[in-house]
């Protein structure tokens, strides 16, 4: 940095400035509308200062949104809720299945083992659309549909793959040498998995659990087909601010901003330790 | 005879398909006896490691029974062997000190901790290692990671300790200080080594049987003198020994009462018959072709020997090789004396039948060494 002379920090900043104004605009744009009323958002020209309310919130945590029709009913707080059940569970269940899964792809070459872990990627490749019609023909008569378990499943096809093949890559950065030092020293395989293996793919399950959060957390199509309103994600429920009197524009700004919350919040929590768990690293010696 | 420590027995290794895969071990079979060091010696690829791995028990054993002072193992996981092993890359657990890592198996096995620090300390002060007990592996060089490993191996008391190129990253000085400790270390306890290294100063050093691998195929299995003096075939003989051993066909023939080996390029090595040994002699006068070698220390210079051109010439410091073009190929000799000779110089060169191997030209098996047969 000393080498650099004056001009060269100047154009630097003016060129950083740019990009973060270009990438954080939108969510700052959003951050404000969800302050204001409808008739302030709509103004022509748009105004960069005007009053604030809390109203939007109001309206979304008591469930109560007035309307100049009237007073509807939302379900966001119920919406919001089922985003976190439903992600949350998604991944726990994913890594529980996909971590051993992962440890065992990497660590063992059986018949066949490359072709299953490219089939289960290639759920990542069909489009969400192409599945869900069939899907929703089973889920029907299986009595799944509309069901917190057959939304986890489904979700699996989102989670699942991420996970695995991430995890996977980590895995078999380890070197297997250190794993049979630990096995010859006196311990069980299972041992060794929990003890050497999972806490050295520690940081990748982790940024992979929390890709695979964000993905989960985000996703609209699957809750939209095979999900009523009582067990609805926000990313569908937000749906409910088209309204017939219009577009509450206040309102579905102050939801993203709720919703965006928790996963930031996870990120930049979990981002400590990313880093931290990946420059400790040095496994390669 | 002691017992034994460890005992393979007609072991196969397949990567692969069993018959189909890669071949890397074949039909190995040999014996080690309670408190012997055995070096696998061999180039990359001869199967020493596949070897030690079976018998550490993280490659499957293919076809055969491998055991471990008298219990068969090769069904058993690694954990139920009681083998000690220090690995190639080390292997050091990264989130542990050198100290932990070194300690880990004696905890894991509830060893008091007044003995697991002393056994510590005394394993470091053998290695020199012991301003790095509190470092982690990340913070230190290659060479003290290598000695920590091999702590981490020799601190356990284990039926069998495999240490795989246990000191290839050490800088010379402290390898040769280290072979002699570690090997006085390993007496003293009359713990059962195996090493596997492809450096034969290590292997001799070290070992008190050298097991000579190549191709997946046990060459040799003897002491360092027997296969540096007694060479089997023609693989053992031009592999071990620095520079290896000189190597040439010759035919057979006689002529009045004298014994001809006749070289390529017209030359030939003239004999009296009485020169070699009675069933040299008769071994000799059966075959039409033979290979003959001769190590470059035995070959002499003399005023009646056969011509040869100085190709190269280097002094080391201690002794000269000296390259010569001899016989449509290159024969090395060693002096001890710094010689002067001048590229292109014409020598003479003889061979003492006394120093002669003599191989099989069909199978590279060793017919004679001197005046004995093989």
């Amino acid at each position: 940095m000393e080498h650099t002379s004056l001009l060269e920090r100047i154009l630097r900043g003016v060129a950083l400035t740019l990009v973060v104004i270009f990438f954080m605009f939108p969510i700052l744009w959003i951050f404000m509308m969800s302050f204001q009323t409808n008739e302030t958002i709509l103004r022509i020209p748009p105004q960069l200062i005007f009053e604030p309310t809390l109203a939007n919130y109001t309206a979304l945590i008591t469930g109560k949104l007035m309307t100049a029709a009237g007073t509807l009913d939302i379900a966001f707080m119920r919406n919001l809720w089922n985003s976190v059940f439903l992600s949350v569970t998604s991944v726990a269940v994913s890594l529980l299945l996909g971590v051993p899964a992962a440890y065992a792809f990497a660590r063992h070459k059986f018949r066949g083992s490359e072709d299953i872990a490219f089939t289960l990627l290639s759920f990542k490749f069909a489009p969400a659309l192409l599945v869900l019609l069939p899907l929703t023909l089973y889920f029907q008569k299986l009595g799944l549909a509309n069901t917190y378990f057959g939304l986890i499943w489904v979700y699996q096809l989102i989670c699942l793959p991420l996970i695995l093949w991430i995890v996977r890559g980590y895995f078999e950065d380890i070197p297997a040498d250190i794993e049979y030092a630990y096995r010859i020293g006196g311990h069980s395989w299972f041992a060794t998995f929990r003890k050497i293996a999972l806490p050295l793919a520690g940081p990748g399950i982790a940024a992979a659990g929390l890709l695979a959060f964000i993905f989960a957390w985000n996703n609209f199509v699957f809750a939209l087909v095979l999900a009523s309103a009582d067990k609805q994600p926000v990313t569908v429920g937000a749906l409910a601010f088209i309204t017939s009197s219009g577009i509450q524009y206040g309102q579905i700004s102050a939801a993203i901003v709720l919703s965006i919350t928790p996963t930031l919040a996870l990120a930049l929590y979990a981002q400590r330790y990313l880093v931290e768990g990946l420059s400790l690293g040095a496994v390669k010696g | 005879m002691s017992p034994t420590a460890l005992t393979i027995s007609g072991v196969d290794k397949f990567y692969g398909p069993i018959d189909r895969g890669v071949h890397a071990v074949k039909n190995l079979t040999m014996e080690i006896g309670k408190g012997e060091i055995v070096a696998l010696l061999g180039s990359s690829g001869c199967g020493k490691t596949s070897t030690l791995r079976m018998v550490a028990g993280f490659e499957e054993v293919s076809r055969g029974a491998i055991a471990v002072a008298g219990r068969q193992v090769h069904t058993l996981p690694p954990v139920r062997r009681n083998v000690a092993m220090a690995f190639e890359g080390y292997s050091l657990y990264p989130p542990l000190t050198v100290r932990e890592n070194m300690a880990f198996a004696l905890k894991a096995a509830r060893l008091p901790r007044s003995e697991v620090d002393a056994r510590v300390a005394s394993i470091a002060k053998l290695l020199e290692i012991e301003d790095i007990l509190e470092r982690y592996p990340s913070s230190i060089s290659g060479g003290q990671q290598q000695r920590a490993s091999l702590g981490r191996a020799l601190i356990r008391e284990a039926d069998l300790h495999l240490l795989d190129e246990p000191m290839g990253q050490l800088e010379p000085q402290l390898r040769a200080v280290l072979r002699g400790r570690i090997k006085h270390f390993i007496k003293e306890r009359g713990l059962t080594a195996i090493l596997v290294t492809h450096d034969q100063t290590e292997a001799n050093a070290l070992a008190d049987r050298i097991a000579v691998m190549e191709g997946g195929v046990l060459q040799q299995f003897d002491t360092p003198d027997r296969i540096k003096e007694r060479p089997a075939n023609l693989f053992t003989g031009t592999f071990v020994g620095e520079p290896p051993m000189n190597v040439f066909e010759a035919f057979v023939g006689t002529a009045h009462d004298r014994i001809n080996l006749r070289l390529p390029d017209g030359l030939s090595l003239d004999y009296d018959r009485n020169a070699f040994s009675g069933p040299v002699r008769d071994q000799l006068l059966s075959r039409e072709r033979v290979v003959i070698g001769i190590r470059p220390y035995a070959v002499r210079r003399s005023k009646d020997g056969v011509p040869a051109t100085v190709l190269a010439n280097q002094w080391l410091g201690d002794q000269t090789h000296i390259a010569a073009d001899f016989a449509g190929g290159s024969l090395v000799l060693v002096e001890h004396d710094r010689t002067r000779l001048d590229l292109g110089a014409p020598i003479k060169v003889s061979i003492d039948p006394k120093n002669l191997h003599v191989f099989d030209q069909a199978s590279g098996k060793a017919i004679s060494h001197g005046m004995e047969l093989a």
